[in-house]
């Protein structure tokens, strides 16, 4: 239920709420963007029972992976991966 | 997906793992209070990577298991009024009642229907003003703003045969009544990312404050999660109890300030029952009076009910992180999704579902 997946808006629309068209891995979806006034196309937003609940922020999300991947970098070179993992 | 792949890659997992064996010198008890999360965990095996010197305790945080029986109840006593079409989330669909469920009583002719959103409740009460469209709107801090929306927008356009039958619960109160229950073992907690989105953390700074307990805000991907756990063994190591945020893509400190103003507005604490957990002091959410108008506790005449809930169902224990699902007896014998005891059984956030669809021939195995 408090599920929320990130989407890609592609499009804005004002109709009393402001609505917009959000894509999800190829599948595109109507989604409420009334909680999301700075949002605009381009953007990622957190989708939770038809309503953007967030702008994901691109700066925080690149810091975080960048140490991640640094972490799975070096771990890579301490424990060879078996072919196939996932 | 952009930001969600990323988050599932096994490198990256593997080495997290391995730095939370590496700085654990002893066994902390940590506790995930989203069920989404649990899903996470127990799908991905993310609580056999790191070693058994991290237990995890999972937590009440499945909206549709702690949604009090009176709600389902009257629920199934709406939906077989022939002027009402009760609209809900698939899960609640199966959830069981005292005597029935909404699944059923759609069998006996009853109109239920499933929704993935509010908005499509609103789509049918345009679209069939001679009908009543309730729309049983559960959840947590995620979900409430979505509710709040489609109740002013009713409000906006005058659809008066729109309402909401309500059942809001917060977290805060919930962990509140862990930290202070003394057969607590939980010395750590991940928050929920999604919960925190709206919301913020700043109820969890002070809640980390006052029992001098970490709590990391995690998200919802391994190795979102996997992050969380070594932040959270880290502060318990350090010897610091902070409040901290491992999903600053999503979360920031204040929330989301427009879906709390939303909140604030049409609705108002209470107190509120959780199944299986009873009745925590203002830890719900209900219609304000203003929004009387389309609150369906007020607008129908509902008889009293009296929930009976099965003997056999332990879901209460396992709500609080005191039993796993299979400690139970039932499990998976008695109790299945097909045929469930309990509401855990049934959601797809439910402790008991994630063992059922992930652990059974895991247990299965390791009998003896």
């Amino acid at each position: 239920m408090c599920l929320a997946i990130p989407g890609k808006i592609l499009s804005l629309e004002e109709q009393g709420t402001r609505m917009g068209r959000v894509e999800f891995g190829g599948i595109v979806k109507q989604v409420c963007l009334d909680l999301v006034p700075q949002a605009a196309p381009g953007d990622y937003v957190m989708v939770h029972v038809g309503f953007a609940i967030s702008k994901v922020d691109p700066e925080e999300a690149e810091k975080t992976y960048a140490l991640l991947r640094s972490m799975g970098a070096l771990a890579g070179e301490l424990f060879a991966e078996p072919p196939g993992a996932e | 997906m952009k930001y969600l792949d990323e988050y599932r890659d096994a490198s990256i997992a593997r080495a997290l793992a391995e730095e939370i064996r590496k700085r654990c010198t002893r066994i902390w008890v940590l506790m995930e209070i989203c069920g989404g999360q649990t899903h996470t965990l127990i799908r991905y095996g993310l609580d056999e990577l790191f070693g058994p010197n991290v237990q995890l305790v999972h937590g009440p945080g499945c909206p549709v298991c702690v949604t009090p029986l009176e709600t389902i109840d009257r629920a199934i006593a709406l939906a077989r009024r022939p002027e009402v079409i009760l609209v809900s989330y698939g899960d609640m669909l199966r959830v069981p009642g005292s005597h029935s469920d909404l699944l059923r009583v759609k069998s006996e002719g009853g109109d239920v229907r499933l929704a993935y959103s509010p908005l499509a409740a609103l789509d049918l009460a345009r679209a069939m003003p001679a009908r009543r469209v309730v729309f049983l709107g559960i959840g947590f801090e995620t979900t409430a703003p979505a509710h709040a929306l489609a109740v002013l927008q009713a409000a906006r356009e005058g659809l008066a045969n729109f309402s909401l039958l309500s059942s809001h619960v917060l977290v805060p109160p919930a962990i509140r009544l862990l930290l202070a229950s003394p057969q607590n073992r939980v010395q750590g907690f991940i928050a929920p990312g999604h919960v925190c989105t709206v919301m913020g953390y700043a109820q969890y700074a002070a809640l980390a404050r006052e029992f001098r307990v970490p709590i990391v805000v995690g998200g919802f991907e391994p190795v979102d999660l996997l992050e969380a756990i070594l932040m959270l063994v880290k502060q318990l190591e350090e010897g610091r109890a902070e409040a901290e945020n491992q999903y600053t893509r999503s979360v920031s400190y204040a929330g989301n300030r427009a879906a709390q103003e939303a909140v604030e507005r049409v609705f108002e604490p209470c107190d509120q029952k959780w199944r299986g957990l009873g009745l925590i002091p203002q830890s719900g959410l209900r219609l304000r009076a203003e929004f009387a108008a389309f609150d369906a506790l007020r607008i129908f005449p509902l008889a009293e009910v009296r929930p009976e809930e099965s003997p056999e169902c332990i879901s209460a224990l396992v709500l609080q992180g005191l039993r796993k699902p299979t400690d139970c007896p039932a499990f998976a014998v008695r109790c299945t999704p097909e045929n469930p005891l309990g509401a855990p059984m049934v959601s797809s956030e439910g402790a008991c579902a994630a063992y059922y669809q992930y652990r059974r021939l895991v247990s299965v195995k390791e009998a003896p």
